[in-house]
């Protein structure tokens, strides 16, 4: 990592960066790339609202006892669920990465409706405004889950404002996948067939059928429940012939796919950094491909999984047992296909591919506890219990945060034409990785003891593993303050990147400059070669 | 459309197609079919919804991505209705194992 | 911006400058369109689900519903809608034909029909507020057997009805703006994608009632 002389000001390229100077010309920017800059700023603030409703509620755990009260932690839960889920996760690498990198990597100009991208980040705001009004009337206190009926019956809190919230930042949500599936389509470059497209194209296409058909039906049912609050009707009311597992039947025919929403851009941003990082084409690249593809089908008909104790037939659950078992394939065949892609491979160890580590066996091992939960006779153990909160967490943060940090570092030399300190994104890297095993891995445990989730206060005998969870926490916690303090030193004085620091295949490192002009490209790119073919330079270096 | 332009009389006619499967459908409600009325009406429905999709709304011409994700939108929403109803049409079943 | 500027395609009318030329800019509108057709159509079918759930839960309260449904107001409806996209089509035909005037013409004539398909809605509304058969502190139900059971049925009755004519009044909203940019002669027979787009809604709106009608008014009626 050199350092290099900034260029003398009168030297300095345009690029999207410095095209235009004001807050109007970021506040009504078309281009993709600021747009996802204006993403990726709110989704890091929400992160940290979201974050520190968990701070909170991991703080209340040290003693069995706790500090706060039981409504007052039923809020902290849910507000933390809310905010993580809608307003972090669910956005994170698509509308950020995705959003800069779409274009580029099929060597197009823009997206195909960058108005409508613009419109898609106003929504997102909009519908986080009417969640934290939600949170600073007081909170709601069902759970992000708004199971019926206390949600649409009995709870006193602010039901409506959060059903709202949800339901606007879907659209945002539907927005950026119509965008993208349209961009995929229609805007490739010459050359850039089908076959030839990155695996992060392929990952965030699977990623935008989901939004597309699935997020309509969350919509719908924040309607119905918001209706319902001052309707009382009783479509969901079982004093009145209502049924509550109606709610969850439309809940989470949107939620359970959306969980895959979540984790297919970050299985696709760590297909993208393991193949850089071993210098070699993926292994299997028609395989993880079509994976991406077969979870995006797959995930729609799992959803009864959630159902299993609520009273939905027996039949109906294992039908979707069956089905959730077979979700599990696609997503251990890219575990398979990232694996034999090292093999033999010339594997670096910078950031990037350190947090690409931490996915792989940390998303494995969410992944198979995944498959507990999908075999009823254990699922009707541990469910409701901190097993599950250990799966999703292991899923969601070993997980796709781990991707989000990884492609995050592995772009930012892109985005911001700088070079992050590596010493310490190393360490966040294994802060990270250590807070977060430490925060996890005994509420497994947890769970399988019975501990049960979103209880305030809870039996002695679950205290230690409970104090080891919150000191994981708050390393955890430290992990994911240090990288936003150095990314943002380094966006103003780091050294300079050259074009293609990684020296990575891809025509957004290989055609476009570091960062990019506004348009992309300076001249029309024209694919010739097919994705990561990093075989045929290793030759050239051998052979010359 | 960047096809030719359509006569009118193929609209009309498609127009004139849709307003007499409307009184039909409203003239075999009034029979007692049981649960035949459901079926036919859902059928008359398909058809008066194909015939707006494939003219109206020039599907005939339009491309195979086009209609594969027109048949896409119709089979989500089949998966929604099947797998939500499976769970209802099936919650009696249990009931009578004596072996368990 | 010289240097970006040389990889933009020479300018056609209408053009974006992200694309290439306005084939590619017209397939790209077009399967947005129907992209977002898909969203609105998963967006009803959970109220169908929710539905046909019910009916099938609670089969003689949704006979004894249905017969307070007024069938000859929805049959006029659904005349009026297919109306209404047969004139909507005809005035993408005009678009496409460049004829200025029957395509404000059509236009015109479909946004009337629309009012009218709002208005006799507005007028059942009006009949189920005298029955008191709006769900909520006011309802009332004759027959007290079904009395829960009924309020639950009308809610999706007015939930389904209600998004439709809820997305029929930004149908209507839409044709305004198209009269008007009619009017301020922006389309061509080279370029009227929006005329086109909106058809395509208007057209899946009225489709939706195509199913709606039967659903709601028809079936359980003779029972």
């Amino acid at each position: 990592m050199s350092t290099t002389l900034p260029l003398a000001p009168t030297e300095t390229p345009t690029n999207y960066l410095n095209a235009d100077y004001g807050w109007k010309s970021w506040l009504f920017a078309t281009d993709h790339k600021r747009i996802a800059l204006l993403y990726l700023f709110s989704i890091t603030a929400f992160f940290f609202v979201g974050g520190a409703f968990a701070v909170a509620m991991r703080i209340n755990l040290l003693t069995p006892d706790g500090i706060f009260t039981h409504d007052t932690y039923n809020k902290l839960f849910t507000m933390h669920g809310i905010i993580m889920v809608f307003f972090f996760l669910v956005p994170s690498i698509p509308a950020t990465l995705g959003n800069f990198l779409v274009p580029m990597m099929i060597g197009a100009r823009d997206l195909a409706f960058p108005r409508i991208n613009l419109l898609s980040w106003y929504i997102y705001i909009v519908g986080g405004i009417l969640t934290l009004t939600a949170v600073f009337q007081g909170g709601v206190d069902t759970g992000w889950t708004f199971y019926a009926p206390f949600s649409s019956s009995y709870s006193n809190t602010h039901v409506i404002l959060a059903a709202m919230g949800v339901f606007v930042s879907g659209f945002s949500s539907i927005l950026t996948g119509l965008n993208f599936i349209v961009t995929i389509h229609t805007m490739r470059a010459p050359g850039m067939t089908w076959n030839r497209l990155p695996l992060f194209i392929w990952g965030h296409y699977a990623t935008s059928l989901i939004q597309v058909l699935g997020t309509p039906v969350i919509a719908i049912t924040m309607v119905l429940l918001g209706l319902e609050r001052v309707l009382h009707a009783g479509i969901f009311d079982p004093t009145v012939g209502g049924d509550p597992i109606l709610f969850q039947h439309l809940f989470w025919f949107y939620s359970h796919p959306a969980v895959y929403i979540m984790i297919l851009p970050g299985m696709a941003v760590i297909s993208e950094i393991v193949t850089c990082f071993s210098r070699k084409a993926i292994f299997g690249y028609n395989f993880v491909a079509y994976s991406s593809i077969a979870i995006a089908v797959f995930s729609f008909i799992v959803w009864g999984h959630h159902l299993f104790v609520s009273g939905q037939s027996m039949y109906a659950s294992m039908v979707f047992s069956f089905f959730s078992f077979l979700v599990a394939i696609p997503s251990a065949v890219k575990v398979f296909n990232w694996t034999a892609t090292m093999y033999k491979g010339s594997v670096s160890y910078d950031t990037p591919m350190l947090y690409a580590f931490g996915f792989m066996g940390l998303f494995t091992m969410g992944g198979l506890t995944g498959l507990f939960l999908a075999t009823m006779a254990i699922d009707v153990h541990v469910t409701d219990t901190y097993f599950v909160i250990a799966h999703f967490h292991y899923v969601m943060v070993g997980g796709m945060v781990m991707a989000y940090m990884g492609g995050i570092h592995f772009w930012f030399p892109k985005i911001s034409g700088r070079l992050y300190p590596e010493g310490w994104a190393k360490f966040a890297a294994l802060l990270v990785f250590a807070g977060f095993n430490l925060t996890f891995f005994p509420q497994f445990i947890l769970g399988y003891q019975g501990m049960p989730r979103r209880y305030a206060h809870y039996p002695p005998e679950f205290q230690v593993l409970n104090v080891m969870s919150t000191a994981g926490a708050s390393i955890l916690a430290v992990g994911y303050l240090i990288p936003m303090i150095y990314l943002a030193w380094a966006w103003r004085y780091g050294p300079k990147s050259p074009q293609n620091p990684w020296k990575a295949k891809g025509l957004e490192w290989e055609q476009s400059p570091t960062p990019p002009p506004t348009f992309n490209f300076e001249h029309q790119p024209v694919v010739t070669e097919p994705a990561y073919n990093y075989s045929g330079e290793e030759q050239e270096v051998k052979l010359g | 459309m960047t096809h030719q332009a359509v006569p009118v009389k193929v609209y009309a006619a498609v127009f004139g197609a849709l307003l007499v499967l409307t009184a039909t459908t409203v003239a075999v409600s009034k029979l007692e079919l049981g649960e035949y009325n459901f079926i036919v009406a859902m059928t008359i429905a398909v058809i008066k919804g194909t015939l707006v999709v494939m003219f109206f709304m020039d599907v005939r011409r339009a491309s195979s991505m086009t209609k594969l994700f027109i048949g896409a939108g119709f089979f989500w929403l089949a998966i929604l209705l099947v797998f939500l109803l499976s769970d209802y049409l099936s919650r009696g079943w249990l009931l009578n194992i004596h072996w368990l | 911006m010289a240097d970006s500027e040389a990889i933009l395609a020479p300018q056609e009318p209408g053009l974006r400058h992200h694309f290439d030329d306005s084939a590619q800019q017209l397939e790209s509108s077009t399967l947005g369109m129907w992209v977002f057709l898909v969203t609105e159509v998963m967006f009803f079918g959970g109220m169908f689900g929710a539905y046909t759930v019910y009916r099938n839960m609670y089969p003689e309260a949704f006979a004894s519903t249905s017969h307070f449904m007024n069938v000859t107001i929805g049959a006029i409806n659904t005349g009026v809608l297919i109306f209404s996209s047969f004139t909507m089509v005809l005035a993408v035909r005009s678009a496409q034909l460049g004829q200025k005037k029957a395509l404000i013409a059509f236009l015109v004539l479909t946004l009337i029909l629309g009012c009218v398909f709002l208005s006799l809605k507005y007028v059942e509304y009006h009949e189920k507020w005298v029955d008191h058969h709006i769900p909520g502190p006011g309802f009332q139900y004759a027959d007290s057997r079904y009395a829960h059971q009924a309020q639950i049925l009308f809610y999706l009755y007015f939930a389904m009805t209600g998004m439709h004519a809820i997305h029929m009044i930004v149908g209507a909203g839409l044709l305004i703006t198209l009269i008007v940019m009619a009017a301020r002669n922006r389309f061509t027979s080279k370029w009227y994608t929006p005329v086109e787009m909106i058809g395509l809604y208007w057209h899946f709106v009225d489709i939706v009632w195509i199913f709606l009608f039967p659903l709601l008014y028809l079936i359980g009626h003779t029972k």
